[in-house]
């Protein structure tokens, strides 16, 4: 169950794709998404359609990985999809069946809403496929380093969020292990309503949480033994360095976010 | 004697048709039999855990067969529950499964499920509390405001208070220290002998395997190495030596012997046993 | 290297709602570049003792010294984390990165040290602990042993004088704990790295320099291993153990074989036992 999250999860390579500094790449999908979210028309969306898929491309990641990144959230895509399409109201009606009617708008927001989801799902997840968690977190902090002044605790966020990303496969082996040895003492997760379900879950969470928090203890004191201090004064093994190939990529992403952003005017 | 568990050609492979399939372990045959105190030792990776993890029904063979009082357990998958109630597992670091508010509770957690209910519950909890060494007065008490070895025996009760009719235990002692160690095997070889059921005890410690159990089956590389008395197993230990694996220290010292030229066992594992053969020794003056 | 002065510590409240005293009074030194190790069984002090050689337990009487700077002196706290590094139980709870080498860096990072050398340094380290090829490896994925080596390699990377392995072998298998010692023998040995090992396996202590054996907060033996182990008879009233070879030996003299108590390898009591048979 818990071994079908993708998120987060990483594919090593040695394309282009995974050598950008991750800093271009977060501001890459923020051009992305803004693109996307500009997109009016059947040529805009193929122009943002066909980026993605070069990038695939060029990233090695199979589409087969990608497509199943969109399994966890189908439902959505599903629902947004139902929804548009029958509750836009529009001047002709394709299809009435009751209350139930689609409209040629209702049809043309439904197909463009849900490929703009997918294609949003499936950018972000390129992304997250050839970024390792801890150069994300880095760039990210790199990035928002301005908000320091505004006293936002940047380095403290990051700090949390690459020890997070660090556990999760510790707890995930430790979630098995606790489920394991309740079950070997007769534990029933199968059967059951829904309340006698949830209730079974107790003799896992229970465990789960002190564990966590005896972790987050020792783990606290073994930093400050390494001498943590929080970000003051903090060098890196690795610098995060713009190389020609980042400078390349920004422009060539901001050249294409301006095209879509024109021809979207013309509503195309 | 009677098996009470039979193991046949046991594999289990991970990972199938992918490249990181491996066999955990590959083609394991043995018995078990009634009210012995069969001892497994193997490196970490040798499949130990792994083997274990079958014979309460936790993982399902790739292939093969596990018998339980000569029924295969898996003829009918709905009714494995049963399985382990009969087949009690305890694992390693047992005290991080406790959850209950008070170790009464949590002790009765195993026997609940079970369906037991009322004075029967209540005789199986206190008869496992006893039995670990847990007092009285504990068992009201939560159980995180017990010691790191008090949690242990409480946990170890709450296998113990199913019933089992096999009792499987997973490094049982491990981080432990020398006195809590030795005080935790003795309740172990009480319950053994009182009750008189099977016990399996899964170590990485071949002193504290040699000290307590009636056979040994060696695991090496997901297969079996070999099996026997414990003075059968270390009549090899220059095998199990080269397998990598542990010899007790006894035994090391009585090959040494051996190799000097004195006509002592080489096999002995405890150290009553050595004394007691360097004593005769002395007394015959038999020495070159 | 350290020094502690009628050192003593209580926890808040213990099982029956009391403070404990876990140290009631130590006075002793490490010396530098010494191998040290320090027994007892569970509750007896020992991993409280070593708490406070760098200032992760404050003294709540007496003075603990590291290179003459009062763990007191929040001042010197860096300084003193940076001279004394430790190395915990769980190899699990002391990995901060999920990258082998990231984490290795993370305390050198902390100190500021540019960034080429922390590169040297990560290497270094985890070249002396046996585990370079590991480098951009995930740790979470490695055996107990090997992240116990990273954890010490993290702990090198800081260049400090003094490492200290608070139970650090206790959780792992028979070749964990072996390669984690040979780890910290050739530190030892060729670093001139001062190490304290707290364990409560003897046969950990046989290659020490000295052995303390602590008991009720207090310093109740301190001495070579053979001089330790020869007192067999106190160590078991510790709820200690002393290895087979010299329980073989004592039962053996108790007969009446004139044997030494100690032997403590395996060859050294076989030849023991061959002289005195051979004298007899």
């Amino acid at each position: 169950m818990l071994k079908d999250i993708t998120l987060g999860q990483y594919f090593p390579g040695n394309t282009v794709a995974h050598k950008l500094d991750p800093r271009t790449k977060i501001l890459l999908v923020v051009l992305y998404i803004v693109a996307l979210f500009s997109a009016k028309g059947v040529v805009t969306y193929a122009i943002i359609a066909a980026c993605l898929a070069l990038c695939v491309r060029v990233s090695n990641v199979g589409v087969k990985q990608l497509v199943r990144g969109l399994k966890p959230v189908l439902f959505i895509i599903l629902f947004t999809g139902i929804l548009n399409l029958f509750f836009t109201p529009g001047e002709r009606y394709l299809v009435e069946w009751g209350v139930l009617r689609i409209s040629d708008t209702g049809l043309r927001n439904a197909v463009f809403m849900v490929l703009r989801i997918m294609l949003l799902i499936m950018g972000t997840f390129l992304m997250t496929y050839t970024t390792s968690p801890i150069s994300l977190t880095d760039g990210l902090e790199r990035l928002l380093n301005g908000l320091k002044k505004l006293r936002v605790p940047v380095h403290e966020l990051a700090m949390m969020m690459s020890i997070a990303l660090r556990f999760i496969p510790t707890l995930i082996e430790e979630t098995d292990k606790i489920m394991s040895a309740q079950k070997a003492r007769g534990a029933d997760f199968e059967s059951g309503n829904l309340i006698q379900k949830a209730k079974a879950l107790i003799p896992i969470l229970v465990p789960l949480f002190i564990s966590a928090f005896r972790r987050a203890d020792e783990l606290a004191t073994a930093m400050e033994c390494r001498c943590y201090h929080g970000g003051e004064g903090r060098t890196k093994l690795h610098v995060l360095k713009y190389e020609r190939r980042d400078y390349v990529a920004l422009t060539i992403g901001a050249v294409i976010l301006i095209a879509v952003i024109v021809l979207a005017r013309f509503g195309l | 004697m009677e098996p009470i568990l039979q193991i046949k050609n046991l594999t289990h492979t991970y990972g199938v048709g992918t490249p990181f399939q491996r066999s955990a372990v590959e083609d394991i045959t043995f018995d078990v039999y009634n009210g012995e105190f069969l001892g497994i030792i193997g490196h970490t990776g040798s499949g130990k855990s792994t083997l274990i993890q079958h014979l309460n029904g936790l993982l399902k063979p790739t292939s093969g067969q596990i018998l339980l009082h000569g029924r295969d357990i898996w003829a009918e998958p709905k009714k494995i529950r049963d399985v382990r109630f009969k087949v009690g597992l305890v694992f390693q670091y047992p005290e991080y499964q406790l959850f209950e508010e008070t170790v009464y509770k949590d002790i009765a957690f195993g026997p609940m499920n079970q369906g037991k209910r009322g004075e029967e519950l209540d005789h199986c909890v206190r008869e496992a509390a006893r039995l670990v060494g847990v007092r009285d007065d504990q068992l009201e008490k939560s159980p995180f405001e017990l010691s790191g070895g008090q949690k242990r025996r409480v946990a170890l009760a709450g296998v113990m208070a199913m019933e089992p009719d096999v009792l499987v235990l997973d490094e049982p002692t491990a981080g432990l220290d020398p006195a809590g160690r030795e005080n935790l095997m003795a309740n172990i070889r009480d319950y053994h002998r009182n009750k008189g059921k099977t016990i399996i005890l899964v170590s990485h410690s071949m002193d504290e395997i040699a000290r307590n159990v009636d056979r040994i089956l060696v695991l090496k590389s997901a297969r079996v190495l070999m099996s026997g008395a414990p003075s059968e197993v270390f009549q090899q230990a220059g095998e199990l030596l080269s397998a990598g694996l542990d010899v007790p220290q006894i035994t090391r010292v009585a090959r040494v012997l051996k190799e000097r030229g004195l006509p002592i066992d080489p096999a002995v594992y405890t150290v009553e046993a050595l004394e007691e053969q360097l004593l005769a020794l002395r007394k015959g003056g038999g020495v070159c | 290297m350290i020094e502690t002065k009628e050192l003593r510590f209580l926890y808040p409240a213990g099982e029956n709602g009391e403070p404990v005293f876990a140290l009631k009074g130590v006075n002793t030194a490490i010396e530098k570049g010494s191998f040290t190790v320090i027994l007892g069984h569970n509750g007896s002090g020992k991993s409280t003792l070593a708490k406070t050689f760098n200032a992760v337990l404050l003294p709540a009487g007496g003075k603990v010294y590291v290179e003459g700077m009062d763990t007191l002196d929040e001042q010197m706290l860096l300084a003193i984390r940076q001279r004394v590094g430790m190395v915990f139980q769980n190899p699990d709870n002391q990995i901060v990165a999920n990258v082998v080498e990231e984490d290795v860096a993370f305390a050198p990072e902390n100190l500021g040290v540019p960034t080429e050398e922390i590169r040297r340094r990560v290497d270094d380290a985890l070249r002396s602990v046996e585990m370079y090829e590991f480098v951009t490896h995930a740790p979470h994925l490695l055996s107990g042993g090997q992240k116990q080596r990273i954890a010490i390699a993290g702990v090198i990377a800081m260049e400090p004088a003094c490492i200290v392995l608070d139970e650090a072998t206790a959780m792992l298998d028979p070749v964990g704990r072996q390669e984690v010692l040979s780890a910290i023998h050739r530190l030892n040995r060729e670093k001139g790295i001062t190490v304290v090992l707290i364990t409560h396996h003897m046969n950990e202590a046989e290659d020490a320099d000295r052995v303390i054996v602590m008991d009720e907060g207090r310093v109740a033996m301190d001495g070579t291993p053979r001089e330790v182990f020869a007192r067999i008879d106190e160590l078991r009233s510790m709820g200690l153990t002393a290895p087979d070879t010299v329980d073989l030996l004592d039962r053996l003299r108790q007969s009446g074989v004139d044997v030494p108590l100690d032997a403590l390898t395996v060859e050294e009591c076989a030849d023991a036992i061959l002289k005195a048979l051979a004298g007899n």
